[in-house]
């Protein structure tokens, strides 16, 4: 028998289509209880929907809103039903994502149905070094980027003497294209709070703030909910006196993420970083102490205190323990969100758990404009703070974003500078400065007109910048460009000396090429053509194309292609 | 300066978000009655609504389209999204149409890479396009324009 209904109703959920699903099945299922739950990972499965029976739980994938298919899905129907692929199931570890996807996020009751709020319960009963320390014998480290040891952090915060001390959750998520934070507090909101209060109690900071992302409306909704419903328990009360937290939305600047630009944008200013020492813990929000953690690394605590830290550090490497939540996209089968323990090699996490085609496979790019690329024939380093550092990437916050092989390095690279250029608070001036002409060199390489003394100066002002940058932001921004120039230099060489990008992504090193002996002359290319460079015998006026690939999108016998410019051979299949 | 009154400074953002989510953006008016209610000069208004991509100083379209420039999305071809936009549309990245029917950004990820590429018009996402599923999508909400007006 049908107990309950769930579906997936976190971001991802809703833009494939959930909110539609969810409606329906309301009104054909009128008997039973239909509810909205998180993310379980598996995006690429959405929409999801999972039936609770009596005789265990079925999961049906790419559920359609049509009365059909959710008629079959009530009579559950095995053909549907979902199976994620086993060397997942092998790969993953679930320590902070168990409930995700599980339970309702704003339901209360049900994260106390499971262990919810137990590891509040046991810190209240502690004394807060006691809580600092297991925190510490957990050899928990910052999920945010740096890695720094979040028992460290709370001591330092423990031992200031203070009339008010503040706790701040980093929920700014700004690496575009990462989104663990966010399906953390879509569907876990209660976790990410507990945790939050236990740091309260350890630290004795009695205000907390979170700093969420604008883009997150979702989150932020789920917080407030979850928020009320603890404030109304009393389980905010933290030795006798309640503590104020409070969700405050950023207004979209990728340098708020960084700590000190938070406090400022927290304050009400703009969200410029200023010099460290003195540290927040020293001198934070309108000078109090403050302590400043990821959601992520919040989110691991309950499990810490409640578990103990010694059996938290069982998972994962000597100096990297727990696990590591990716945001997995790119150039793959199974995107999505994974749980992973540390030290598991890169491969296993592309191959195994994305399910890449091996040989399909460039590099991936982990931690986002900060981090860098690693290429594959380095797969089988484990994920890990210090051996993704010596490769010259970063483990950054989550991003995996996986680079087929028809993907141009160099324009990757330039993409990642852009953003950085773009968000760089203005501050410094190698910052400001060295980012902008590094962006215009890159520029000129991608369109055509670099030289091999571009590609020299890229790696001299990369190296400039890092030194002479203030924050995080400066001090990475190269990352991406040093480490393509590291493993990928032969297709920076192969666009100045040759003209030629492989993967035929710049424009300026392409023409667009239309094959007489396929073409079958049906007039659509000629028709969809935004600058009219198409002839009535089908020759492109490569002078005036644009590259839009239109014709080729719209050529049903795919007659057209991008080809190497001034060459007719290397046509891009 | 008592603490009491710098506390309240800390909630500009929070104003200018609430002014935003009514107007849709923020008008010169609207910073200066700011400046006024926190008792801040207008150039620092000015200088914090600068500074966030969130605040818009000009009003957007009816139908605000956002390109997903994230990074799976831009690796999978946002660029060529965007310029399919803007060949039809006649809008660039920023822009809104005369009629101020369509604007066109490209903000960073959306938050649904799994379906990339992304664009979302009004909040509303559609993902996994090509060139025809994206032109089908801004026909109809010429269509429903055209039987609305
Ligand atoms: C430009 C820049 C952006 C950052 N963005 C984030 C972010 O979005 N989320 C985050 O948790 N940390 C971010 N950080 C790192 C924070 O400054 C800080 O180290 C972190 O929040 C500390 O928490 P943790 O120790 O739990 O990782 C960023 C740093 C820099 C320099
Ligand atoms: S490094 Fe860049 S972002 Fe950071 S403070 Fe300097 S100018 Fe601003
Ligand atoms: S790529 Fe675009 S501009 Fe060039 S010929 Fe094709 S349709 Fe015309
Ligand atoms: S669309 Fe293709 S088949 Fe049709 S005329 Fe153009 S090249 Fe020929
Ligand atoms: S958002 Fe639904 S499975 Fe990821
Ligand atoms: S990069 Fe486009 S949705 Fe994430």
């Amino acid at each position: 028998m049908i107990k309950r209904i769930k579906v997936g109703m976190a971001s991802c959920g809703i833009a494939a289509g959930a909110g539609e699903v969810l409606e329906l099945l309301k009104e054909i299922a009128q008997d039973k209880e239909v509810v909205e739950v998180g993310c379980i990972g598996h995006c690429y499965a959405e929409p999801l929907v999972e039936v609770e029976t009596d005789s265990g739980n079925y999961i049906f994938e790419k559920v359609q809103p049509k009365e059909k298919d959710l008629q079959k899905l009530l009579e559950l129907d095995e053909f549907t039903r979902f199976q994620p692929h086993n060397l997942r199931i092998d790969k993953e570890r679930l320590l902070i994502t168990s409930l995700a996807g599980k339970i309702v996020p704003t339901s209360l009751d049900e994260y106390k149905d499971h262990k919810g709020y137990e590891g509040l319960k046991k810190a209240l009963e502690m004394k807060p070094d006691e809580i600092v320390e297991e925190v510490k014998t957990s050899k928990l480290r910052g999920r945010g980027g740096g890695g720094f040891p979040a028992g460290l952090k709370w001591s330092f915060l423990a031992a200031k003497e203070s009339e008010q001390k503040v706790l701040i959750c980093n929920a700014d998520e700004g690496d575009p294209g990462a989104f663990m934070d966010r399906t953390l507090m879509e569907s876990l909101p209660h976790q990410v709070i507990e945790g939050m209060l236990i740091g309260a109690k350890a630290t004795g900071a009695r205000k907390l703030f979170i700093y969420c992302r604008a883009e997150y409306p979702l989150a932020v909704k789920n917080l407030n909910i979850a928020i009320e419903q603890i404030e109304k328990e009393g389980l905010n009360i933290i030795d006798g006196e309640p503590v104020d937290i409070m969700v405050k939305e950023g207004a979209g600047a990728f340098v708020c993420g960084e700590e000190t630009a938070l406090i400022h944008s927290l304050e009400g200013k703009r969200g410029t970083p200023r010099y460290r020492p003195p540290y927040p813990t020293d001198y934070g929000f309108h000078g109090y102490p403050s302590a400043i953690n990821n959601v992520e690394t919040f989110a691991n605590v309950p499990f810490i205190v409640r578990e103990g830290g010694a059996k938290f550090a069982e998972t994962g490497t000597e100096n990297s323990t727990g696990t590591k939540l990716f945001a997995l996209a790119g150039d793959l089968k199974y995107s999505g969100l994974v749980e992973v323990p540390m030290g598991i090699s890169i491969g296993e996490v592309v191959y195994d758990i994305g399910g890449a085609e091996p040989g399909s496979v460039k590099a991936v790019q982990i931690g986002g404009p900060s981090g860098g690329c690693i290429p594959a024939d380095h797969f089988d380093t484990p994920i890990d703070y210090d051996s993704l550092t010596s490769l010259g990437a970063i483990m950054g916050s989550g991003g995996l974003i996986v680079i087929g092989n028809d993907r141009c390095m160099v324009e990757t690279a330039r993409y990642f500078l852009e953003f950085t250029t773009r968000e760089s608070c203005g501050k410094c001036t190698f910052c400001r400065i060295g980012t902008k002409r590094m962006l215009e060199t890159l520029e000129r390489i991608t369109g055509g007109e670099g030289s091999t003394e571009d590609v020299e100066l890229l790696s001299d002002l990369g190296n400039k910048i890092i030194r002479g940058s203030l924050c995080g932001l400066g001090q990475t921004a190269p990352n991406p460009v040093l480490s393509t120039l590291k493993y990928f230099n032969n297709e920076y060489l192969a666009h100045v000396e040759e003209g030629f990008c492989s993967a035929m992504e710049c424009k300026a090193l392409v023409d667009v090429f239309i094959d007489q002996e396929t073409c079958i002359e049906c007039g659509q290319c000629i028709k969809n053509c935004p600058v009219d460079c198409i002839s009535e015998d089908y020759v492109v006026d490569n002078e005036v194309c644009t590259r839009c690939n239109s014709c080729i999108e719209v050529c049903p016998v795919d007659a057209i292609a991008r080809i190497a410019k001034g060459g007719e051979v290397s046509v891009r299949n | 300066m008592s603490k009491e009154k710098v506390m309240e400074k800390s909630n500009l953002i929070k104003v200018l978000q609430t002014e935003q989510k009514k107007e849709g953006f923020i008008s010169d008016a609207a910073i200066e009655r700011i400046a006024e209610e926190f008792d801040l000069p207008v150039v620092e208004v000015e200088g914090v609504v600068s500074f966030y991509t969130q605040f818009k100083r000009v009003p957007p379209g009816k139908y605000q389209i956002m390109v997903c420039d994230g990074t799976a999305c831009h690796i999978i071809g946002s660029t060529l999204i965007l310029n399919w936009i803007t060949d039809d549309l006649g809008i660039k990245d920023g822009e809104t149409d005369e009629e101020g029917l369509f604007s066109l950004e490209s903000v960073a990820c959306l938050g649904c890479c799994s379906l990339a590429p992304v664009i979302s018009i009004n909040g509303k996402v559609y993902g996994k396009l090509d060139r025809k599923k994206l032109l089908k999508i801004i026909a109809d909400y010429k269509k429903k324009e055209a039987a609305g007006a």
